[in-house]
C-alpha cells in the first residue's frame, strides 16, 4: 500500500529568466494505492500544472508545500528518480524523439525502473501482448518514439508504457482529449487493466465527464483557480455534467 | 526550452481543410514562413541557360535576384578565382581551398594518379569512360562555381556506371575514391545512370588523404529508384570540393545521402532537378565536425517541372574549438512547377562551446499553385523536451542524453537501408562522440 500526499502545494510557472506566475494556490490531495481520483475543472485552472509538477517538469517551481510519496519528499528528486520511485505521467502532448525507436526506448525505460534488464523472451512477449490489447500495430516497435503518430496513437502508447512500467501511481493528464469513442474505450480498458493488475493509484485529470463512463472514479475533485474547490464521490461528476463549472467560476470571482 | 513548451501548450491541428499544418507544413502552403521570395515578375523566358549568358563572367559581384540566376558554364574562364566576398563563398575558408581553384590536372603519386577510383559491383555495369562532352556526361552536371568548372575541365575521363533497365540490386554497389597524398591535387568525374525501372543503391566512398575535386552527375531514368550515398571518410588533412547534380525522370525516386565525418575542409553541393512529372527527390546529409574542421554542404532543389516532390534534411553535430559547419539550402519552385510539394530542414546539435554552425534556408516560389513548401532550421544544444520525456520514464539523464544524441544522428543513418553500412557509420559516430564524452 502506497500513498501520494500533496500538502498545501503552491507552484509557479517560469515564464522567462525573471518572471514567474503563480498557478497552484494551496492544493491538498491524498491518493492511496488502488484508488481512482478524478480531477476535473475548467481550462486554465491548473490541472495540468499539478500533473507536470508531480512529475518534475523544469518549467514549474514549487514555492511552498510538499509532495510526499510514502512519506518521501518527491520535490527533492530529479525527474528520473521520481519515475523510478513509482510515479508515471501519461502526458497530454507526448514528445516525438527522432532516431530513438520505440523498442529501444521501452527496454531502456523498463531497465531503468526495475533496476535490471528484462529477460528478452518474456519482455518481447509482454510488449506484444500489451500492444495487441491496446490495438497498436506491431510495426510501431520499430518506429521512432511518437514520431508521426496520430494524436490517438500517442495516447495509446502512453497507456502502453503505463502498463509495461507498472508504476505505483499513474497521473493521466487529459488522456481523453482528442480521442474518438473507440480509442477512448481502448485506452480506458488499458488504465483499468493497470489498475487491477498493479493496484495502481490513479489521478485522472480531465475536462469532460465522458471518460468517467469507462474509468469509474472513487473520488471526484473540482479544481478551480489553482486549488481544490469541491470534492465528493462519483455523484459529483454527474452533477458537473448537468451544471458545468459555472457555479464554481462565479464563486472564484466573488 | 521555453519555445518548445509554448509549442506544446497549444494543440496544433495536424490537418486543416486537407492541408497539413504545424511544424510539417505552413497553413497556407509556402506563404507563412519567413525567407521565401515571391517573384511573380521574373521574366518568362527564364531557362537557366538564358540567365547564364547575362551573368557569367562577372565574378559573382552582381546582386542576384534568384538562385536561378546563378551562372553556370563549362568554360574555366567564366569563373575567376573567388575572393571570399561572393555570396556562395562567404562562409568558406578560401585560402585553404586555393589549390582546388587552380586549373590543374591530377598529380601523380608514386607513378599513379593521386586518387585511385575503383568500382565494386556487377562488372557489366561499368560502361567504360566518358570524355568531356561525351553523352551522357555533361548533360546533367552544370558547373556552377570555380571549383566545379576546374574539376570538370581537368577530368578527361569520367567513370561511367550504367545500371541496366529493370535491374534489381539489393546490396549497395560502390565507387571507391582513395586519396594517396595530402599534398597532391586530384580530379574525378563520375557519371551514374539508373536505367528505367531499376532499383539500386550506389555508395561513393572517399578515403585516404587528398586535395580532391570530384564531380558526380546522376541520371535517374523513368520509374527508377536510386539511392546515392556519398561518404566522406577522409583523413583529417584532406581538402575536398564536389558538385553532385542529378536529374530525376518521370515517376522516379532519387535519394542522395551525404555523410561527412573526415576532412579538413569539405564543401559539397548536392543539386537536383526534374525532367518530367511524378518524381521524388530526397536530399539527406549528416556531418560531424571536430575542432578546426570546416564541413560545408549546399543543396539546391530546382522544381523546374510540375507535380514533383522533394524533401531535404541535413543534420549536423559539432564539437571543439573552431569546428565549423555550413548548410545552405536553396529550393526554387519555378513558375511551371505547379503542384510541387517541397520541404527542407537543417538541424545542428552543438555539443561544446567554441563551435559555429551557419544555416541558411532559401525558398523561392514563383507560383502559388503548389501543394506545399516549407523550411525550418534549428541550431542548439540538446532539446530539453526530449530529455524530459525520457527521464520522465525513469531513464537517468546521462543515458537519456546518449539516446537523444544518437537518435538525432541516427535519423539520417536510418535512411541508408543497409545494415552493414549503417553499423559501420554508427561505429564511426561512436568514436566521434567519445571525443566529447557524449
Amino acid at each position: 500500500m502506497s500513498t501520494l500526499e500533496i500538502k498545501d502545494l503552491h507552484v509557479s510557472v517560469i515564464l522567462d529568466d525573471e518572471n514567474t506566475k503563480p498557478i497552484l494556490k494551496g492544493v491538498n490531495l491524498t491518493i492511496k494505492s488502488g484508488e481512482i481520483h478524478a480531477i476535473m475543472g475548467p481550462n486554465g485552472s491548473g490541472k495540468s500544472t499539478l500533473a507536470s509538477t508531480i512529475a518534475g517538469h523544469p518549467k514549474y517551481t514549487v514555492d511552498s508545500g510538499e509532495i510526499l510519496l510514502d512519506g518521501e519528499d518527491v520535490t527533492a528528486m530529479s525527474v528520473d528518480e521520481r519515475a523510478r520511485a513509482g510515479l508515471f505521467l501519461a502526458m497530454q502532448y507526448p514528445v516525438e524523439i527522432p532516431g530513438v525507436t520505440m523498442s529501444n526506448f521501452l527496454r531502456s525505460a523498463k531497465t531503468a525502473v526495475s533496476g535490471e534488464a528484462p529477460a528478452l523472451r518474456t519482455w518481447t512477449k509482454d510488449v506484444k501482448g500489451a500492444m495487441n490489447q491496446l490495438k497498436i500495430d506491431p510495426d510501431f516497435v520499430s518506429r521512432n518514439v511518437n514520431e508521426g503518430f496520430s494524436g490517438g496513437e500517442k495516447k495509446r502508447h502512453e497507456i502502453l508504457q503505463l502498463e509495461l512500467l507498472q508504476p505505483k501511481f499513474g497521473i493521466l493528464d487529459e488522456t481523453d482529449s482528442g480521442l474518438d469513442i473507440d480509442a477512448l474505450q481502448v485506452v480506458s480498458e488499458g488504465v483499468n487493466r493497470a489498475h487491477e493488475a498493479n493496484d495502481l493509484g490513479v489521478m485522472l485529470i480531465t475536462h469532460y465527464t465522458r471518460i468517467l463512463r469507462y474509468i469509474k472514479p472513487d473520488f471526484v475533485h473540482v479544481f478551480v483557480d489553482g486549488h481544490v474547490a469541491d470534492q465528493g464521490g462519483p455523484e459529483l461528476a454527474e452533477r458537473l455534467e448537468e451544471e458545468g463549472y459555472v457555479g464554481y467560476l462565479q464563486g472564484a470571482k466573488a | 526550452m521555453t519555445d518548445q513548451i509554448k509549442q506544446d501548450q497549444t494543440e496544433t491541428p495536424e490537418n486543416v481543410g486537407g492541408v497539413h499544418v504545424g511544424e510539417a507544413r505552413p497553413a497556407i502552403p509556402g506563404m507563412d514562413q519567413e525567407g521565401e521570395k515571391l517573384s511573380p515578375d521574373l521574366a518568362t523566358d527564364d531557362t537557366i541557360g538564358a540567365r547564364k549568358s547575362a551573368n557569367a563572367g562577372e565574378n559573382g559581384s552582381q546582386v542576384m535576384h534568384s538562385r536561378a540566376e546563378r551562372p553556370w558554364s563549362f568554360d574555366v574562364a567564366d569563373f575567376s578565382v573567388p575572393n571570399g566576398r561572393e555570396e556562395e563563398w562567404r562562409f568558406t575558408p578560401i585560402k585553404k581551398l586555393a589549390p582546388l581553384f587552380e586549373d590543374a590536372a591530377t598529380d601523380e603519386v608514386e607513378g599513379g594518379p593521386a586518387v585511385e577510383v575503383s568500382f565494386d559491383g556487377p562488372e557489366s555495369w561499368l560502361s567504360g569512360e566518358l570524355a568531356s562532352g561525351q553523352a551522357p556526361r555533361d548533360t546533367v552536371l552544370r558547373p556552377a562555381d570555380r571549383a566545379a568548372v576546374v574539376g570538370s575541365a581537368n577530368a578527361p575521363q569520367a567513370t561511367y556506371v550504367r545500371i541496366p533497365e529493370n535491374a534489381e540490386h539489393e546490396a549497395p554497389v560502390a565507387v571507391r575514391i582513395e586519396g594517396k597524398s595530402a599534398s597532391a591535387r586530384s580530379n574525378s568525374h563520375v557519371v551514374i545512370e539508373a536505367g528505367e525501372n531499376s532499383h539500386s543503391t550506389l555508395v561513393i566512398e572517399h578515403t585516404g588523404s587528398a586535395i580532391h575535386n570530384g564531380n558526380v552527375e546522376i541520371i535517374v531514368g523513368q520509374g527508377a529508384t536510386l539511392t546515392v550515398i556519398s561518404l566522406q571518410r577522409w583523413q583529417d588533412d584532406t581538402l575536398h570540393v564536389g558538385q553532385h547534380d542529378a536529374e530525376v525522370g518521370k515517376d522516379a525516386h532519387y535519394k542522395h545521402i551525404s555523410v561527412t565525418l573526415g576532412g579538413d575542409v569539405v564543401r559539397l553541393n548536392s543539386n537536383v532537378r526534374f525532367s518530367d512529372e511524378g518524381g521524388n527527390a530526397q536530399l539527406f546529409g549528416l556531418y560531424f565536425a571536430d575542432a578546426g574542421q570546416h564541413l560545408e554542404h549546399r543543396s539546391f532543389v530546382d522544381h523546374n517541372a510540375p507535380r514533383n516532390t522533394s524533401n531535404v534534411l541535413y543534420k549536423g553535430a559539432l564539437q571543439g574549438e573552431k569546428a565549423h559547419t555550413v548548410w545552405v539550402g536553396d529550393v526554387l519552385i519555378q513558375k511551371a512547377a505547379e503542384g510541387t510539394d517541397s520541404y527542407e530542414k537543417n538541424q545542428n546539435l552543438v555539443l561544446t562551446d567554441g563551435a559555429r554552425a551557419d544555416s541558411v534556408p532559401n525558398l523561392e516560389i514563383e507560383t502559388g499553385i503548389i501543394e506545399g513548401a516549407g523550411h525550418a532550421s534549428t541550431t542548439g544544444q540538446l532539446d530539453d523536451e526530449h530529455l524530459w520525456y525520457l527521464m520522465a520514464r525513469g531513464i537517468p539523464e546521462k543515458q537519456a542524453r546518449r539516446l537523444v544524441v544518437r537518435g538525432f544522428l541516427y535519423e539520417i543513418i536510418q535512411q541508408i537501408g543497409d545494415a552493414d553500412l549503417e553499423d559501420s557509420l554508427m561505429e564511426a559516430l561512436e568514436d566521434e562522440l567519445a571525443i566529447s564524452n557524449n
